[in-house]
């Protein structure tokens, strides 16, 4: 049976709205459940800020929610949209588009929740310095959000480029490619921007004075735990961007799609566990002031170390793209 | 199109080295993360010893980044090599 392209891209958009938003909706549920089981122990901790503990508990949970919003946006572009049906590569381009955004959406949600979580105990144990550890959640969930708005951004170049007059083998793959390493890169660094927060609405609650250091050793490990993101979004931007000579082989489609799962895989444990290394010192400069500056020497020299394996899926992706 | 046997062999090679070099980048990434958040700890708790713990952070560290480099060196091995 043969069926007009339009029938292809239309079956592939419905299916991918379905990807967008299912997997874009795991983690800001994870998140917020995590929030409001937080808050739930803080309303009993201290029952006279029950209010303040409420606000900020919906506050947080709004902010980890916009990562999943993001994936509802992607989906009803997916399912209202009129697609050119020029070529086949639209098939490739909208189950690429949901694919980031819906794996994009997983680590930012979660991430988010940690810090609104520990916001909530903090307000219970510190109700003096509230506003000081709402402005800290703020913050932090804030920067969480940047791995998911990498994946929207990745969807709305893939649904919005016209990369009709681009060979269909293998810009396929390279097209599937950059949404998968954008994606799956996301995961890792929303994840660990959220253990950093965390860490730092619970210093910041536990030692108010040492607020102002914690949050500056909080930005820069949260910067640090975004490299891995970044790169995921650069190697998708050049597998958008590059235009590749048709082929016949099927090697070189396949070529280009692991280069953005390698990417993209790769991205996940140096986000985590840069995140996780910013956690303890964040953590531990809050009981420790003194110790801030040895501290923060023994972080950032950690997560260079473990940030070196996502260093490494970087140069196997270039050279892939580049070298073979 | 006429797909031969030897491509798809590459192919399936360059899946191989892609999934290799991803994959394995993850256990490395998180359990050097682990480390370096309890050296932070650690050094909250005696600061006196900063240099030794951070000296220990390392060495620990570069064993738990071996697997990380197994993987790339098979991610080499199956584009450049096979």
């Amino acid at each position: 049976m043969e069926f007009a392209t339009h029938t292809w891209i239309q079956a592939a958009a419905y299916s991918s709205a379905g990807i967008a938003i299912g997997f874009g909706a795991i983690g800001a549920a994870i998140g917020e459940g995590h929030t409001a089981s937080c808050a739930t122990l803080a309303v009993a901790r201290n029952p006279g800020k029950a209010g303040e503990i409420l606000k900020t508990m919906l506050v947080g949970q709004a902010i980890a929610e916009s990562s999943s919003i993001f994936a509802l946006v992607i989906a009803m572009l997916l399912l209202f949209s009129n697609f050119s049906a020029e070529s086949y590569l639209t098939v490739a381009t909208v189950f690429s588009a949901g694919l980031c955004m819906g794996l994009g959406a997983i680590g930012s949600g979660i991430g988010s929740g940690f810090s609104a979580g520990a916001a909530c105990t903090g307000i219970a144990r510190q109700p003096a310095y509230s506003s000081r550890v709402m402005t800290n959640m703020l913050i932090g969930s804030a920067v969480c959000q940047t791995p998911a708005i990498f994946s929207l951004v990745t969807s709305f170049i893939l649904l919005f480029t016209n990369f009709s007059a681009r060979p269909v083998s293998p810009t396929w793959a390279a097209l599937l490619g950059a949404g998968l390493s954008t994606g799956l890169a996301a995961i890792g660094p929303g994840l660990g921007g959220g253990y950093v927060a965390e860490a730092s609405c619970e210093g910041g609650a536990r030692n108010p004075l040492t607020t102002p250091s914690v949050i500056n050793v909080m930005l820069l490990g949260q910067a640090v735990t975004q490299t891995t993101a970044i790169y995921g979004f650069l190697v998708s931007c050049i597998l958008m961007f590059k235009s590749f000579p048709a082929t016949d082989s099927i090697a070189v489609p396949i070529l280009l799609l692991s280069s953005g799962l390698c990417m993209g895989f790769g991205a996940i444990g140096p986000g985590i566990g840069v995140g996780v290394s910013g956690q303890g010192a964040v953590r531990w400069i809050a009981r420790n002031p003194n110790a801030a500056a040895d501290i923060t020497r023994t972080m950032l020299i950690g997560m260079a170390t473990a940030q070196s394996t996502g260093i490494y899926a970087l140069v196997v992706a270039l050279v892939m793209i580049f070298v073979m | 199109m006429a797909i031969e046997g030897a491509d798809i062999v590459k192919a399936a090679a360059y899946l191989g080295a892609g999934l290799a070099m991803g994959l394995g980048a993850i256990g490395p990434g998180v359990g050097e993360g682990i480390t370096a958040s309890k050296a932070c700890e650690a050094i909250g708790k005696n600061p006196n010893e900063a240099g030794l713990i951070t000296r220990t952070m390392l060495v620990g560290q570069a064993v738990a980044e071996s697997t990380g480099i197994y993987s790339l060196v098979i991610a080499l091995l199956l584009l450049f090599v096979v």
